[in-house]
């Protein structure tokens, strides 16, 4: 990294607590058909199990990714931490209070002005009907953040400065801003209440590879400059790799494997990110073996018994399909794979995958 | 073709198979199958064309498939409308190629509609469909984009065994250089309507002549990069009604110098691939060096 002092340490030193933690976080969706349907089909309600118990920590000015397949529940958890769903199980804690604990609206609000979400698709995030600068102020104006209006001038001037954009784009409209200016445009938003704590949910996914590249560059360049702690939801693992200080994998609704960056692309314990990783096109032309792993993801109304992973897994035994395996530690990463807690799973070390630095 | 949004690679692979949407029309070229011009065929001939000589595979697999009809039916109708046969051998060559495309138990699931299909296996029956009266060429427009990354692993495998397998051209038209790196054999790098190279895939992406080429390979994330910052390209595409004078990529290239400003250059000779950059003209020529931010564009 780069030698400045990181940002805002913490006064607490040993004992301090991690800036989000999220603990047996669960979040289930009714999709049943409707009762008259049920009752004359006989058929049982469908509970969608879209994040099934998942517990991990954000540290000050780290960069959590959390990666996964359509239908992971990656981004039910972005969506359950910043107030979007109410959380089934579990609890969501914020510089250490618990979120559901708090009562008082007032008081909510704060803790709220404190973090922000980016979400993928930069056209329907924005209001076509505002210009930028009403949309860069709102959530100045919701929190009451500024004293005057031209305070609240200057600051949305300063901010678009900040990510990029000339502070006379104030006065226009979304429309006039191809995808990823528009992307830029929500970062400025998201910053004007001075948060803490960004949840980016695929910032990138919508955006050209040229455009990507100017993005994640700004993302981290604002994340040294204000001392931002980011939790990052992306499919992409070379992005993830980039970005990220931790990396979670995700797969139907559960943590299968949790570890800082290097660990996680170095020693992929847990064979989904195995299979994951060794799914991503080699753009180098190594001529690295690569096998297309068989079969899909399963449809999460209607999960495999025990490991969810099983049917698709090539070390899969019996135990893997009557018991969920738990998240637990294995050097230097957390891992729910029966198979590694056992020790009959082989662990392959990619040399050189992080080799050169 | 590799490009970013708007660059125009889409519209080449319509005008291609005779689809471009009007207003958009081919204004000037011409286009050979086999030796034979066919942009200049009348709407019927072309309609014969499409699906009998070039296949279509699109990004998202249910524009393909009409969803009021049992997969099975959309493939005898599409092989009966090409190829001389009779509604059973049809259905049989359909189960063949539904097998073919890794479809478990297809003299059932021949049966189905396309919405009890996961995306990737209804994108596997589209392949199918493509292929189903043995076209010469398949034009595949993104036909990963919309999948999940191990899905998208094993459609690209699926494409490549079975173009093999049958002689068929492929021109692959998607966004993601991964995709191209371990599919193809030329790539063109297409920016704002033109070529700006194209080559063997290992020469553009390990020694990229153009310095947009560079510079997209080096925007793209790696696994095991050690980059903090990702090397990026200033500013973004032009509009297509505002392309500049000269080389289109000019205001946003590093290299430029005055005759990049004023005269547009054609594809030129440029170590082993042919890019359209005036580094390469021939009085230039020593002049050559690698662009001075592709440094890490490229690992392995």
């Amino acid at each position: 990294m780069d030698n400045r002092p990181s940002p805002r340490p913490s006064p607490e030193g040993e004992g301090e607590h991690p800036l989000i933690e999220v603990r047996d976080l669960a979040r289930y969706f009714d999709v049943s058909p409707p009762l008259l349907n049920r009752m004359i089909e006989r058929t049982p309600r469908q509970i969608l199990k879209a994040v099934d118990g998942v517990s991990f920590s954000i540290a000050r000015g780290e960069t959590l990714s959390l990666v996964g397949e359509s239908g992971c529940g990656k981004s039910t958890v972005a969506r359950v931490i910043c107030g979007l769903y109410e959380p089934t199980r579990g609890s969501v804690l914020f510089d250490g209070r618990d979120l559901a604990s708090i009562r008082d609206r007032g008081e909510m609000l704060r803790v709220r002005r404190r973090f922000q979400m980016i979400f993928q698709d930069p056209y329907a995030s924005l209001n076509p009907r505002w210009r930028v600068e009403r949309i860069v102020a709102e959530p100045m104006r919701s929190h009451g953040l500024a004293r005057s209006k031209r305070e609240m001038r200057e600051r949305v001037k300063k901010l678009l400065a900040d990510v990029g954009l000339s502070p006379s784009d104030a006065e226009k409209y979304p429309h006039e801003f191809s995808g990823g200016q528009r992307q830029r445009i929500s970062i400025a938003r998201a910053l004007s209440s001075n948060p803490e704590f960004l949840v980016l949910d695929e910032p990138t996914s919508a955006l050209d590879v040229s455009v990507q590249a100017q993005i994640l560059n700004l993302m981290k360049d604002l994340q040294r400059e204000h001392g931002l702690t980011f939790l990052f939801i992306s499919h992409n693992l070379a992005v993830v790799s980039h970005i990220s200080t931790r990396v979670g994998v995700m797969y139907l609704g559960r943590i299968a494997e949790i570890a800082p960056t290097r660990v996680l692309f170095e020693r992929p314990l847990h064979p989904y990110t195995r299979m994951l990783e060794s799914a991503i096109p080699d753009i180098s032309m190594s001529g690295k073996a690569r096998t297309p792993v068989a079969g899909e993801v399963p449809n999460p109304l209607d999960p495999p018994s025990g490991c969810t992973f099983h049917p698709r897994c090539p070390f899969a035994r019996d135990k893997c399909r009557i018991e969920p395996p738990p998240l637990l530690p294995h050097e230097g990463a957390s891992v729910a794979c029966h198979g590694i807690h056992e020790g009959w799973v082989p662990i392959q070390v990619h040399r050189g995958a992080l080799a050169t630095s | 073709m590799v490009g970013e949004s708007g660059a125009g690679k889409s519209m080449t692979g319509n005008a291609i198979i005779g689809l471009l949407e009007p207003p958009g029309r081919i204004a000037g070229g011409e286009i050979l199958l086999e030796g034979r011009r066919i942009d200049n065929l009348p709407a019927e001939a072309m309609r014969k064309l499409r699906g009998r000589r070039i296949g279509a595979i699109f990004q998202d697999p249910l524009t393909s498939l009409n969803p009021l009809f049992r997969i099975g039916d959309q493939l005898v109708e599409t092989i009966r409308t090409h190829l001389p046969l009779d509604a059973a051998a049809a259905r049989s060559r359909a189960i063949e190629l539904l097998r073919d495309v890794g479809i478990s138990a297809p003299e059932r699931r021949i049966d189905h509609y396309p919405h009890q299909f996961s995306g990737g296996m209804r994108q596997r029956v589209v392949i199918a469909l493509a292929l189903c009266a043995e076209p010469k060429l398949v034009i595949a427009d993104e036909p990963t984009t919309a999948l999940d990354v191990s899905i998208q692993a094993q459609i690209i495998a699926l494409l490549k065994r079975l173009t093999r397998e049958h002689g068929t051209a492929v021109m692959l038209v998607t966004h993601d250089m991964g995709v191209i790196a371990e599919t193809a054999d030329r790539v063109a790098v297409m920016y704002a309507g033109r070529l700006a190279e194209i080559g063997p895939v290992q020469r553009v992406i390990h020694d990229p002549q153009h310095p947009y080429t560079a510079g997209l390979m080096g925007s793209i994330p790696a696994v095991g990069s050690e980059l903090e910052r990702l090397p990026q390209i200033e500013g973004s595409m032009p509009r297509l009604d505002a392309i500049p004078m000269g080389c289109a990529f000019n205001p946003r290239c590093p290299r430029a110098f005055d005759r990049c400003r004023v005269e547009r250059p054609p594809l030129l000779q440029a170590n082993g691939t042919l890019a359209a950059c005036w580094l390469h003209a021939p009085e230039r020529k020593a002049a050559l060096a690698g662009p001075d931010w592709s440094e890490g564009a490229v690992h392995g």
